[in-house]
């Protein structure tokens, strides 16, 4: 029908092309580059991480022909492969081969010697194969070369590689290896079980009981935030562990293994879970309440009728986060795990212990399949949410009852208790001489530069990384927030740019470090120069914490009115001003999480950057783990607790740092 | 008032298979105050956004004052802009939210100001230079919101439904001190209203818009006492319609009466509308022998102040009723309670007439 119109007019008529402006021009410079960020820290090194895990590698011996030259002219001295297995130098059925696997071809000869004046010439039958190594380079000619026996004990023979399910056959055929995924999946279920009941009901205490000191209680819930996931679990060894200060609590149960790994994540993941049932639960409306009373439903009947339907997306959401929070965590199970192996530990375990970097890979993909369906699952149950938002509701005001809010606060002291029990054993355990022999108190274990992990340098690089983490991350943050929100027209590159911003929600640490090394480890990548650099380090923390801090930047965007930008267009004035006039001094409080929030993380962040430090830019995070690993435990926990005083005191200076502002730039607020 | 400073060349806009803006063709005077007048999802406010270039047309020329600014962003033309939310910085002071565009056009600090202070003076608010927008009424907003777009003397205002988030009182109030203040700086203005009262009140000439196209352009006058179409009689103040059909030259029958009405060469037997306003409706000291008299009786009335508005039922017309509307001055001499019956008269030169199928088209689309 609207076809019909437009056929009926002048056929001269021309579609009216828009033209762009400078600001257009330079918008879509700014949205190319963070674009182009999010392909080079996120999409080329996860491509190049799923390629590897189709990688396979074997060694086809057909395809190398060696000859040999004793003065008597070149003599064959049969199949390459017969060699090869004669001198028990090659095992063809072993499925160990990975893509740093080498052959010795010398070696394949009983009677080499590299003084005997015999000649060997060597040649790939086939192009394509896995070529050799001669003289520091890797030779895929099928000339022959010729070697003196010397330089010939130096040619190292390279698998071949081929595409295919290989690796994930592999996988699926090691007991050992698959079963992580029963493992990871059922620890990760009882974890998410266990938080959100805890969360809620401690939620629940918060917005609608009367008890008092809910501040102390919320400032109290939010503390694991601010350690590394490694933290609970040192605290459990010294609980529970072999020589525990209460271990005969656990009535004979071993704490390494699953009963270990719950606790530690029910700690670590218990605030994560709070916030969001925290806001599902105070967005309750007083008028259900009020009806279900008039009606005379019985407070019971009221909880399961209106309170918890009323909170289910935030229950749902809460869940999957918590999750995807336990089956992506490294830090817990690789401290108090002990030989229950699950997905993300067998990451690092395949990667840093075996060098087989194929496996890990293989694993990480696995890692990313519940991932990614957590991930898009909440999605769908977030956007509901919203809608149940929108509605204008009536806000609900809790009434003092004594019996309710005592026993409310009795649950709260109960779970402070478990977090501060945990962070003050650590302090305790830091403090200690040598448990449990001898007791006395001193510093002796903050003198990490005699330790393992890199010393007190550590601490200071960890510093350095958190500043330029929260510093470069929130400027790309926001710019990429504000294109995507307020860029004009490239509306397929938005949302592309927009898809690309949820992703990292969905990629393990573990997987993302894993990722940079096989795409920014390739000397062919010119990027290459910035692998084992401080820059990657940030690069990566940036991009692991990214989806949080675009959402919130989002948000606090989203609450611009879009007429701002057309009235400053039509005052002829350019983009940036309105920038830095209006949208950064308004989103101010925003800003200011963001950066909070990369920095507390950079700080506690082990798995993104586990691969990824070199001798010059070792962690605080990743010494804890170091240090734990080469058993030194007491030192660990020092290192854990100068973590958290870090960031609590970063915590409070952000806070105090924060009202100061808002008292000179954020005046017009009140009215 | 003579030379076309906005000219509009058949405009269209569709929004991937949805036409919003059909063939529009249009010119703005300078100096003039034009309304855009029709329900929402008329087009009205696409129109606007296509003349600021924020919504760039799909097809059709737009050029101003001689410029032909058809595709440049809204950054290189020439208007100034008010939105119905205000969009004021909230950030900064009522002062920097006039300086805004005066900054960046080689103006020193004291030129600025001076402009600034000119222009609360011309608004009425020349103390509230400090404040904050949040710190101020909805009007005074919008006021601010108005100095702030007219601060760079641009050659063209837009209002984008200015008015309509404010309480009525208010409302009535700006509308006179926006429609004086046009006057004194006779700068061209375009303003995208719904409300029929205020396009009524403050325009030199409307733009009645329906479904994409436009019905009618004239003077507030000629679009209350002459509407084009079933449309813009329908839209603006009310209007009773009245079936009938064509007689012969100057006559229609209406149910069991025949009427005299100009029927603008209609053929016979065509079914027509009739439409005619209820102050239009003549009660007082009607005789039988009138022209057009009929005799009707009172079925209900509203009290709406100075007059009441009257349903009357016409005797073998089923429940066909038309609106009448009597002054309390009248009302005094004659009694017109329900039940009442009278005789009224429907006057030849204000009965309008309208095709059927009009009518049928216009229901269908909507």
């Amino acid at each position: 029908m609207a076809d019909a119109v437009v056929t009926a007019a002048p056929q001269t008529r021309n579609a009216v092309r828009a033209k762009s402006s400078r600001d257009d021009w330079i918008m879509r410079g700014f949205m190319a580059m963070i674009g182009l960020y999010l392909l080079i820290a996120l999409a080329f090194p996860l491509y190049a991480m799923l390629s590897k895990s189709v990688e396979t590698y074997a060694f086809d011996l057909n395809s190398f022909e060696i000859e040999v030259n004793d003065g008597s002219g070149w003599l064959s001295k049969g199949s390459v492969l017969d060699l090869a297995v004669a001198a028990g130098e090659f095992d063809p059925t072993d499925p160990s081969v990975t893509s740093g696997y080498r052959l010795t071809p010398a070696g394949f000869f009983p009677d080499f010697s590299f003084r005997a004046p015999t000649e060997y010439r060597i040649r790939n039958v086939l192009e394509g194969g896995g070529g050799y190594i001669a003289k520091g380079k890797i030779v895929t000619s099928t000339e022959w070369q010729v070697f003196s026996s010397n330089d010939f004990r130096r040619v190292l023979l390279r698998p071949a590689v081929s595409l295919g399910l290989g690796n994930f056959l592999d996988y699926f055929s090691t007991p050992a290896l698959f079963n992580s995924i029963y493992n990871s999946i059922i620890v990760s279920v009882i974890s998410m079980v266990i938080t959100v009941t805890l969360a809620f009901f401690f939620a629940y205490a918060l917005t609608r009981s009367c008890m008092p000191f809910k501040g102390g209680f919320k400032i109290i819930a939010m503390i694991p935030i601010l350690v590394p996931s490694l933290l609970p679990g040192i605290a459990l060894v010294y609980l529970f562990g072999n020589q525990g200060m209460i271990k005969e609590l656990l009535m004979g149960y071993q704490i390494y293994g699953p009963i270990g790994i719950v606790i530690s994540e029910v700690f670590y993941c218990f605030p994560h879970a709070l916030i969001i049932i925290i806001t599902a639960l105070s967005i309750a409306d007083a008028r259900l309440y009020e009806a279900a009373t008039v009606l005379r439903a019985s407070k019971l009947r009221i909880f399961f009728t209106v309170t918890i339907p009323g909170a289910r997306y935030g229950l749902i959401s809460a869940a999957f986060v918590v999750f995807t929070l336990v089956i992506t965590d490294f830090g817990a199970p690789k401290v108090i795990g002990g030989q229950f192996n699950v997905l993300a530990v067998d990451i690092y375990k395949q990667v840093v212990g075996q060098q087989n970097f194929q496996m890990g890979a293989v694993v990480s993909v696995i890692l990313l399949v519940p991932a990614i369906v957590a991930f898009f699952v909440d999605r769908a149950v977030q956007k509901r949410q919203v809608a149940l938002l929108s509605a204008r509701a009536v806000a609900y005001e809790p009434k003092p009852s004594k019996r309710f809010d005592l026993s409310m606060m009795t649950f709260c002291i109960l779970v402070s208790i478990f977090i501060l029990g945990m962070l003050g054993v650590c302090q305790y355990a830091a403090l200690i001489k040598f448990w449990p022999y001898d007791l006395s108190l001193g510093f002796t274990n903050y003198n990490f530069d005699v330790m393992d992990g890199g010393g007190w340098e550590s601490f200071y690089n960890s510093i350095e990384m958190a500043f330029y983490t929260a510093v470069f991350g929130t400027i790309v943050v926001f710019t990429g927030a504000y294109m995507v929100e307020k860029g004009r027209g490239f509306q397929g590159g938005r949302n592309v740019f927009q898809f690309l911003a949820m992703m990292p929600m969905a990629v393990p640490g573990l997987v993302l470090g894993l990722a940079y090394i096989f795409f920014f480890n390739n000397p062919d990548n010119p990027l290459n120069f910035i692998y084992g650099t401080m820059a990657i380090l940030v690069i990566c923390t940036v991009t692991h914490f990214y989806t949080v801090s675009h959402l919130t930047a989002l948000t606090a965007l989203k609450q611009m009115d879009p007429e701002f930008e057309y009235v400053s267009q039509s005052l002829n004035q350019p983009f940036y001003k309105m920038i830095f006039k209006v949208t950064v001094p308004v989103c101010l409080p925003a800003i200011l999480d963001v950066s909070i929030y990369l920095f507390v993380n950079a700080m506690t962040t082990v798995s993104a950057v586990v691969f990824l430090y070199s001798p010059e830019t070792t962690l605080a995070s990743v010494a804890v783990l170091n240090m734990d690993d080469a058993g030194d435990i007491a030192p660990a926990a020092a290192m854990g607790m100068v973590i958290f005083y870090t960031n609590a005191t970063v915590r409070i200076l952000h806070g105090l740092g924060s009202r100061f502002i808002y008292a000179r730039t954020q005046s017009w607020r009140s009215r | 008032m003579s030379d076309s400073y906005l000219r509009v060349t058949d405009l269209v806009k569709k929004f991937g298979h949805f036409v919003a803006l059909q063939d529009i063709s249009l010119e703005v005077f300078e100096g003039e105050f034009v309304c855009f007048l029709g329900p929402s999802g008329c087009g009205k406010t696409t129109l606007l956004r296509a003349i600021a270039g924020l919504d760039i047309q799909t097809y059709g020329k737009i050029e101003q004052a001689g410029r032909d600014i058809s595709d440049l962003p809204p950054s290189e033309r020439d208007f100034g802009i008010v939105f119905q939310s205000y969009a004021l910085f909230p950030n900064l002071t009522i002062h920097k939210n006039i300086a805004y565009g005066l900054e960046n056009r080689k103006l020193n600090r004291e030129q600025i100001n001076d402009r600034v202070a000119e222009l609360l003076n011309l608004i009425g608010l020349p103390d509230q230079g400090d404040k904050f927008p949040a710190q101020l009424s909805g009007g005074q907003q919008q006021r601010i919101a108005l100095a702030r777009a007219i601060a760079t003397s641009p050659g063209l205002l837009l209002l984008d439904e200015p008015l309509s988030a404010l309480d009525a009182k208010v409302r009535a109030r700006l509308r006179h001190e926006i429609k004086e203040l046009q006057r004194t700086l006779g700068v061209t203005t375009i303003m995208v209203t719904h409300d029929q009262e205020e396009a009524l009140t403050m325009a030199d000439r409307i733009v009645v818009m329906n479904h994409g196209v436009i019905d009618q352009v004239g003077t507030p006058l000629e679009i209350y006492r002459d509407p084009a179409t079933p449309f813009v009689a329908d839209f603006i103040g009310t209007m009773n319609f009245i079936d009938a059909q064509v007689e012969g030259d100057s006559r229609v029958r209406m149910g069991p009466l025949t009427l005299t009405c100009d029927t603008k060469g209609m053929s016979k037997a065509a079914p027509v509308t009739l439409a005619l306003r209820p102050e239009d409706v003549l009660v007082q000291g009607v005789s039988e022998e009138r022209e057009n008299a009929i005799r009707v009786q009172v079925s209900e009335h509203e009290f709406l102040g100075s007059f009441i508005r009257a349903g009357l039922k016409i005797p073998g017309m089923g429940d066909q009723t038309i609106l009448a509307d009597i002054s309390i001055n009248r009302l005094r001499q004659q009694d017109v309670s329900v039940g009442t019956e009278l005789f009224v008269a429907l006057p030849a030169d204000h009965l309008r007439i309208f095709a059927k199928e009009a009518i049928q088209n216009e229901a269908s689309d909507g």
